[in-house]
């Protein structure tokens, strides 16, 4: 098995997956690991699809740029189109449960399930759907341990809201499982 | 139990890091303009600098932002612009200005696809050679070119530094992904980072701005404010400050101003070198690009191809007493970079037939992989 760990989040401008990109690395720092975070700028970050991606590893990260994902996360159809491509080849894709995957694309495993609905209606507000994706990936990959990324989810988040971004993650552990 | 990172511990960008060691190096006035990917560095500079007394202005340009900041710098503060390609041309003639009188100050350039403004948001290391001959006239340049977030931190305390002791314009040439990739960074204990500040006058009488002892290269600088009257040009001058034509006088400056680089290449010079202690290539390379090359010279050692990587720490002045020593020993040299042949000039001239000399370059706005380096080495084989 591989020591480094490449993973590419997108969805909308605006889902928090910018921030998500972040805690994931400050979780793979919390254990002890090598980590770095890139994202798209520009026009191609405003509106429409955006991503942010991480490079978590036990040794130190030359080539900084993910390109071949071993793990994508799409929260809507545009971004799923866009950065779900055929290089992913035996990667995890994990989308939600809207959207529709390209049959030409190879996978290792396809986790499709209700992110935004768990977000919105279960966990009680849609903002918190990338930490429900974290949960997921950590529940998928053990890419961190489940307490530095609580950990990390907690560093970050403003005050007041540990408590529903808590649940959010515990949400993403159940909707891998 | 909550697990937190260790306080000297940060998850940042490479503008970010550049911030947090200008302002451990005394880093006290930004003057610049804003432009992408340098924006975080002025952003940043505007949030912090009123909290340690600095002072950060907005100027109207870029040629009024490194203006604003060779004044504060004559007044005694460590002073910083930043910028990228389209400001950096801007710039040049203020940097030779800096040079002629000998101010202290950082440029920042987090580099982007060119010419013109070219690409916004990719990376670039198209300004090299702008680096060392954008602005006229023969005068000494020290640029800097860090690899990683970790070392945009350390390489700006040492850029001021060596402003600082040097009294010189010094550059820091980054590029958009150092600049904006996040890394994990240690800051240092206070204790064990060296600052070097300016060596001021102490006797207002008989003060030469503009003179030197036998044997020293670099004026005491006094602050305006602190009581010293003396005229600041950028026309040739003498010993005094003041204007003079004649031919003498603007030899002996312009040594001293060359000497200043070329007789402490000792102090300035920085490189790495990485397996290369039974290298029969080398990989020369510098700044983001050089994270491929290590990653390149990984593989091929896993192939049994014995490569390692000479890697610029300051790409001006240009190590090529080491270089030449290096290029008697190995059958190819293998310059990357982003850009269509830049540097790879400066090793023909240097390595001339010790060895061939091969190129892997892009400009597109992407970052050259490993596998372009690996395979423009192999096409050798």
């Amino acid at each position: 098995m591989t020591n480094q760990f490449e993973l590419r989040l997108s969805g909308a401008g605006g889902q928090g997956l910018l921030l998500a990109g972040i805690v994931l690395a400050e979780a793979g720092i919390l254990d002890d690991k090598f980590a770095t975070q890139t994202q798209s700028y520009g026009p191609e970050a405003r509106g429409g699809a955006s991503k942010s991606e991480v490079i978590i590893s036990d040794s130190e990260i030359d080539y900084p740029e993910v390109r071949t994902p071993n793990l994508t996360l799409a929260l809507t159809q545009e971004a799923a189109d866009k950065y779900i491509s055929k290089d992913i080849m035996n990667g995890i894709i994990v989308v939600d449960e809207r959207v529709k995957i390209n049959p030409a694309i190879k996978y290792e495993k396809l986790i499709s399930v209700p992110i935004m609905k768990t977000a919105k209606n279960k966990v009680g507000k849609a903002i918190v759907a990338n930490i429900v994706s974290l949960g997921i990936i950590v529940e998928a990959t053990n890419v961190v341990s489940k307490e530095a990324m609580e950990s990390a989810i907690l560093n970050r988040v403003p005050k007041g809201t540990e408590k529903l971004n808590k649940m959010a993650l515990e949400s993403g552990y159940e909707l891998a499982k | 139990m909550k697990m937190k990172m260790k306080s000297n511990v940060q998850f940042v960008q490479g503008n970010k890091a550049c911030i947090l060691g200008a302002l451990d190096a005394g880093y006290k006035f930004y003057g610049g303009y804003p432009i992408t990917p340098s924006t975080e560095l002025a952003e940043l500079s505007a949030v912090e600098l009123p909290k340690v007394g600095g002072k950060f202005i907005q100027m109207e340009d870029e040629i009024a932002g490194i203006a604003a900041a060779i004044g504060a710098s004559l007044t005694g503060k460590k002073s910083m612009t930043a910028t990228s390609g389209p400001g950096f041309s801007l710039k040049q003639e203020n940097i030779g200005y800096a040079m002629m009188a000998e101010i202290p100050l950082v440029i920042v350039n987090v580099q982007r696809g060119g010419p013109s403004t070219g690409l916004p948001t990719s990376p670039a290391q198209g300004d090299m050679m702008q680096a060392k001959w954008g602005t006229h006239g023969d005068h000494p340049v020290i640029a800097l070119t860090p690899e990683s977030v970790q070392e945009t931190y350390y390489m700006t305390i040492r850029a001021f530094n060596l402003a600082e002791k040097y009294r010189m314009p010094v550059m820091l040439m980054t590029d958009e992904v150092i600049g904006h990739m996040r890394e994990k960074i240690v800051i240092p204990n206070k204790e064990d980072i060296e600052i070097i500040d300016r060596v001021q006058p102490n006797e207002k009488e008989g003060y030469l701005p503009y003179g030197v002892k036998d044997g020293e290269t670099v004026p005491k600088m006094a602050s305006f404010g602190d009581g010293y009257r003396y005229h600041v040009t950028g026309l040739a001058h003498d010993e005094t400050g003041f204007p003079s034509n004649s031919n003498e006088n603007a030899k002996r400056l312009l040594d001293r101003l060359m000497n200043k680089v070329n007789h402490n290449l000792d102090d300035i010079l920085d490189y790495e070198e990485y397996m290369l202690e039974d290298a029969e290539h080398i990989v020369l390379s510098y700044g983001a690009t050089a994270r491929s090359a290590r990653a390149a010279i990984k593989q091929m050692r896993q192939e049994g191809i014995k490569a390692g990587m000479f890697r610029l720490k300051t790409v001006w002045p240009f190590p090529e007493e080491r270089l030449l020593e290096l290029s008697k020993n190995v059958k190819n040299v293998l310059v990357a970079e982003m850009n269509l042949g830049q540097m790879v000039l400066e090793v023909e001239r240097v390595v001339k037939d010790n060895a061939k000399i091969l190129f892997c370059g892009r400009a597109d706005g992407e970052i050259i992989t490993p596998e372009e380096i690996v395979e423009t080495l192999k096409e050798e084989f």
